[in-house]
């Protein structure tokens, strides 16, 4: 018997339920009004009264109004089809939805059930499976998508029967295995997860060994992210941070991205919608669409969802990543997640923390971070999820508790700076305040080592402290003026400048420049260190900023030209020409 | 407002704040209207058989035995082609006599449209002003605010902007508009000869701040009719929106809410989202555009209210005193257009976007050469020259005052760079200089 209940209270779209029976703690129920029915999970029991946050507005609700509760917390739905789509917070396909506008109660199926794939069979009967164990594969795009036990079951079973390849539907019987006792157990092509818990269907996760390329100079030169690692991108609205995530979406060496739209703008989501079909993948040459799935609560639409959708991301991540592919999961914007769990906290009358965030924010937001990781699956294959999220600090202060929980959670922190972005130095990461820590890993040190060249980091270490001193340098340029300072100060400030026009900064909306493969990274790279390390003899400060900014200008044009083109190299001439003309003799 | 067989009518209030009433009633919806003591009022808390109620115009002289009568559906406007040229309240009624709207009645704050039933903006809205177009060009289906202090012409401006626009249709959502401003309007629009393309809303100081609350909704129901049903091309002003959720604090503030930053409530962020993600490009070519007025205290932009429209909007404008040239113009540092992308270099001339950034980045030097001299530092030849290019930058391009096509302002950027700087300084793409770069200078 299931439980039902009666509204008896609302506070905005807090609805206080009395129940006739159990009720769980974020169980999903169904609020009834006239023929709509809410999706809405239950956040807080006192007694017989259950305080659930409805999925949906509330307006027209009334006291008595009937609710019935599921019995099961918020599941997604794990099947072959999940991607190209893309879904509202909860997992409705939005492509499915009539009409302009979304309805409230509005349910349509994440995946098509009348759909055929074709199966190939992995495992044979006699084989003993666990949670996660392959069972066989179908096509879906170009990703081989394994049908897997799924992660519920938990123990271990004996297969006892696989199907024939052929083409099924995703609710037919793949396979049936057996547990300890004997019981059978069909499994199809479809699985339930309760997207707040981890999936764990996976012998280990150890820490992560590779790099995940971006095509961003700012981020895979000066602060790579680890395949299977963690990021954070704080900024202040305006500082390009949804530019930086679609291009790291679009750009990044992963197999599958999940995209959580989460509380941003519709028009940023119909940018994706209206270019990813029409983009191509870089890495296989299918269409970007293929491999990404959109999961998508804009700011308008209901705020409880929020918190569900970054949810459901991750789980579709996870989800992926037990067939050992590379996952990565970009966030847009965890703050407004951040901020709808502040609106619930306010709303159930709770005390509040630091800005009238919930006291658990910090536990919340690690929790969802510890989730992403490179992982050794039950067969010795590997598979990872990496996730970048983004922050939205209020007035652009760093110090506030979403930023602050989550720089002690993500490993890497991209800080775009106002000031870059108000002087156009784009991407706008702040080369000093930002950091991988998995530079600091021997595993990734000797990683790219191997995948680069020898002794790579250090190299990045000195960039570093080149444009360090540059703005020590300049700092002291603007306090003694120009003639206060010796000529050397000039140059300095100007190496630092090189590394920032040339290698730091990149046309995001120019084909060529947008994306620069690492071959072609290491390339600008040490041709720069080369020019940084020269001595110089100028005459005077004017001397040297003239020649900077000519040098610079012919790096701009190398970067704007075809790699390898006889166009590339004829700039790197002129510029070593230019630089062998003032090299101190 | 229909008036029903059986209607109940209550008259005992239990509790009666500045803003709010509550009483004992049943059969009541979230969200739904009543008239309490004369008084339109909406019921914002249901707990039990206890009814709280936000009473627009204020509680003063409500008494525990006023009558309150429910109306069983939530706000609700008029929608037909008659709402053209005509200028209402915060509850959308006529102004200035007039007869009462006809029409289907609508549901203001309505759902959501499907993102996925979007279309990409790309249709270039020309407003003359190159602050706008060149440097921050607004796109159909965009929302963008100026941020403004309360002495900046904004009004002025926007006035402009919506005038040039070329739309089918101008909404004006006033929130607590002087009078005066709301007149200026009135006549900006009576002269140039387009009030038939005027539907207004407007609360004024005069009226109750909370009423404000109503207005934006009012505004966008009207909107979406052109919009949706017509397939007109919508402009919606809103003018001011941080005395909307000054409005929005008011409420929540007598509702015992716990305040979040600068004692806004912390529903903030999506109360204001809701208006502006009203802004839309569909697919039958009808299109609502909001550009709207956020006014700051000291230019303090990290206020709760600027900040969370920041992260909402596509954008902001900043209108700036140049003490150089003595004109307003678009500060092109602050400012943003974040749908320009979208048209800029395909839409327009294709050095467009790389005229605009160098322009820019030249302007970011002469600030710094500025600083240098206020610090009392000899300034190179550089410096000089970029000075003096700001100059002419602000005054022919950047003031406010400037009305040309964007072809134009592009010459003009080019003129200006070959009048100051050498091709190398201008760090523009090789083959647009070989292009472009005027000869004769």
């Amino acid at each position: 018997m299931k439980t039902t209940g009666r509204v008896s209270g609302i506070i905005s779209n807090i609805v206080i339920v009395k129940a006739d029976g159990p009720v769980g703690q974020n169980e999903i129920c169904h609020v009834s009004l006239g023929d709509v029915r809410m999706m809405a999970e239950v956040i807080k029991v006192v007694g017989e009264e259950a305080y659930v946050q409805v999925f949906d507005s509330t307006r027209g609700l009334k006291i008595g109004d009937r609710v019935e509760f599921d019995g099961h917390m918020l599941e997604a739905t794990l099947a072959p089809g999940i991607l190209s789509r893309n879904y509202d917070g909860l997992q409705n396909d939005l492509e499915k939805m009539d009409g302009l506008f979304i309805r409230r109660g509005s349910v349509t199926d994440p995946i098509d059930y009348e759909a055929l794939w074709k199966f190939t069979p992995l495992a044979r009967p006699g084989d003993k499976v666990t949670a996660g164990s392959w069972l066989g594969e179908v096509d879906e795009n170009w990703v081989k998508h394994k049908i897997m036990v799924p992660f519920v079951m938990t123990g271990e079973y004996t297969v006892a029967s696989v199907a024939e390849p052929g083409e099924y539907k995703v609710t037919d019987t793949m396979a049936v295995v057996t547990d300890a006792e004997g019981a059978e157990h069909k499994i199809t092509m479809v699985q339930k997860w309760p997207v707040k818990q981890a999936v764990r269907a996976y012998l280990e996760k150890p820490r992560p060994s590779k790099v995940m390329e971006t095509g961003l100079r700012a981020i895979d030169t000066f602060n790579p992210i680890a395949d299977g690692g963690t990021g954070f991108i704080p900024g202040p609205f305006g500082a390009g941070k949804t530019v930086l995530q679609h291009a790291i979406s679009k750009q990044a060496d992963a197999d599958i991205i999940v995209m959580v739209a989460c509380g941003e703008r519709a028009n940023e989501v119909v940018e994706i919608f209206a270019e990813f079909p029409h983009l191509d993948d870089p890495r296989t040459g299918h269409k970007l669409m293929e491999r990404t799935t959109i999961i998508c609560n804009t700011s308008n639409m209901p705020v409880a969802a929020r918190e569900a959708s970054v949810y459901v991301g991750m789980t579709i991540g996870e989800y992926y990543r037990a067939m050992g592919l590379k996952v990565l999961i970009l966030a847009d914007s965890t703050s407004r997640w951040a901020q709808a769990l502040r609106e619930m906290s306010n709303r159930l009358e709770e005390l509040p923390g630091q800005d009238a965030f919930p006291m658990d924010l910090s536990a919340i937001i690690s929790n969802f971070y510890a989730r992403a990781g490179a992982v050794v699956l039950p067969n010795g294959k590997t598979g990872s999820v990496t996730f970048i999220g983004t922050v939205s600090p209020a007035g652009g202060n760093l110090k506030e508790p979403v930023t602050e929980s989550t720089k002690k959670a993500a490993r890497c922190f991209y800080a775009l700076s106002q000031s870059r972005a108000d002087s156009k130095r784009y991407p706008a990461i702040d080369p000093l305040d930002s950091y991988s820590k998995y530079l600091e890993y021997p595993e990734i040190v000797e990683y790219l080592d191997g995948k680069i060249e020898k002794g790579w980091v250090e190299g990045v270490y000195k960039g570093k402290t080149i444009v360090q001193r540059g703005k020590e340098a300049y700092e002291q340029i603007n306090i003694l003026g120009d003639d206060g300072v010796p000529l050397e100060y000039h140059e300095r400030f100007w190496k630092g400048e090189l590394i920032d026009y040339v290698i730091l900064q990149q046309d995001a909306f120019d084909a060529i420049d947008a994306n620069c493969e690492i071959d072609r990274q290491k390339y600008m790279y040490k041709l720069v260190l080369e020019v940084c390390d020269r001595k110089f003899a100028f005459t005077d400060f004017e001397d040297c900023s003239q020649f900077f900014k000519s040098v610079i200008n012919v790096f701009k044009q190398m970067n704007y030209a075809v790699y390898k083109s006889e166009e590339f190299y004829e700039y790197g001439r002129q510029a070593m020409q230019l630089v062998e003309e003032k090299t101190a003799k | 407002m229909t008036t029903r067989a059986f209607q109940k009518i209550y008259t005992k209030i239990d509790n009666i704040t500045k803003a709010t009433v509550s009483l004992r009633a049943s059969g009541v919806g979230n969200d739904e209207l009543a008239t309490v003591g004369g008084k339109l009022a909406q019921v914002v808390k249901v707990n039990g058989q206890s009814v709280t109620l936000q009473v627009f115009a204020g509680t003063e002289g409500i008494a525990t035995d006023s009558e309150v009568v429910f109306h069983g559906e939530p706000p609700k406007l008029r929608v037909s082609d008659n709402l053209a040229g005509r200028f209402f309240n915060a509850y959308g009624e006529p102004l200035e006599g007039g007869a009462q709207l006809e029409g289907e009645a609508r549901e203001i704050g309505g759902p959501t449209v499907n993102p996925f039933k979007r279309i990409q903006p790309s249709e270039l809205i020309a407003t003359g002003i190159a602050g706008i177009d060149l440097n921050n060009t607004i796109v159909s289906g965009q929302k963008i605010p100026f941020f403004a202090d309360p002495d900046q012409p904004y009004n002025a401006v926007m006035a402009n902007v919506a005038l040039r626009a070329k739309a089918d249709k101008i909404i004006l959502g006033g929130m607590g508009m002087t009078n005066d401003d709301f007149l200026y309007f009135k006549h900006v629009f009576e002269n140039a000869g387009a009030l038939d393309r005027i539907v207004s809303f407007v609360n004024t100081t005069e009226n109750p701040p909370v009423e404000r609350l109503l207005v934006p909704d009012m505004a966008l129901t009207a909107a979406e009719y052109f919009a949706v049903d017509k397939g007109e091309k919508v402009l919606v002003l809103l003018t001011d929106m941080t005395l909307y959720a000054d409005a929005l604090a008011i409420v929540s503030n007598r509702m015992d809410q716990i305040p979040s930053k600068d004692s806004m409530p912390g529903s903030l962020y999506s109360d204001l989202a809701k208006i502006y993600e009203k802004a839309v490009q569909l697919p039958n070519g009808g299109s609502i555009t909001i550009i709207a007025v956020t006014t700051l205290s000291g230019g303090d932009i990290t206020h709760a209210v600027p900040d969370n429209t920041g992260y909402i909007t596509e954008g902001q404008l900043f209108l700036r005193n140049d003490s150089d040239t003595g004109k307003v113009i678009v500060d092109p540092f602050r400012s943003l257009s974040r749908l320009k992308q979208l048209v800029i270099g395909k839409k327009t001339r294709e050095d467009h976007p790389q005229v605009m950034n160098a322009a820019v980045r030249l302007y970011a030097d002469a600030a710094n050469a500025k600083t240098k001299l206020e610090n009392g530092f000899d300034l190179s030849d550089y410096d000089e020259r970029a000075l003096r290019f700001a100059r002419d930058y602000s005054e022919k391009l950047l003031a406010i005052d400037v009305n040309i096509g964007i072809t134009e302002m592009l010459d003009t950027a080019w003129k200006l760079f070959a009048k100051y700087f050498k091709r190398s300084e201008v760090t523009i793409k090789e083959e647009l200089v070989r292009k472009y770069w005027p000869e004769a200078e």
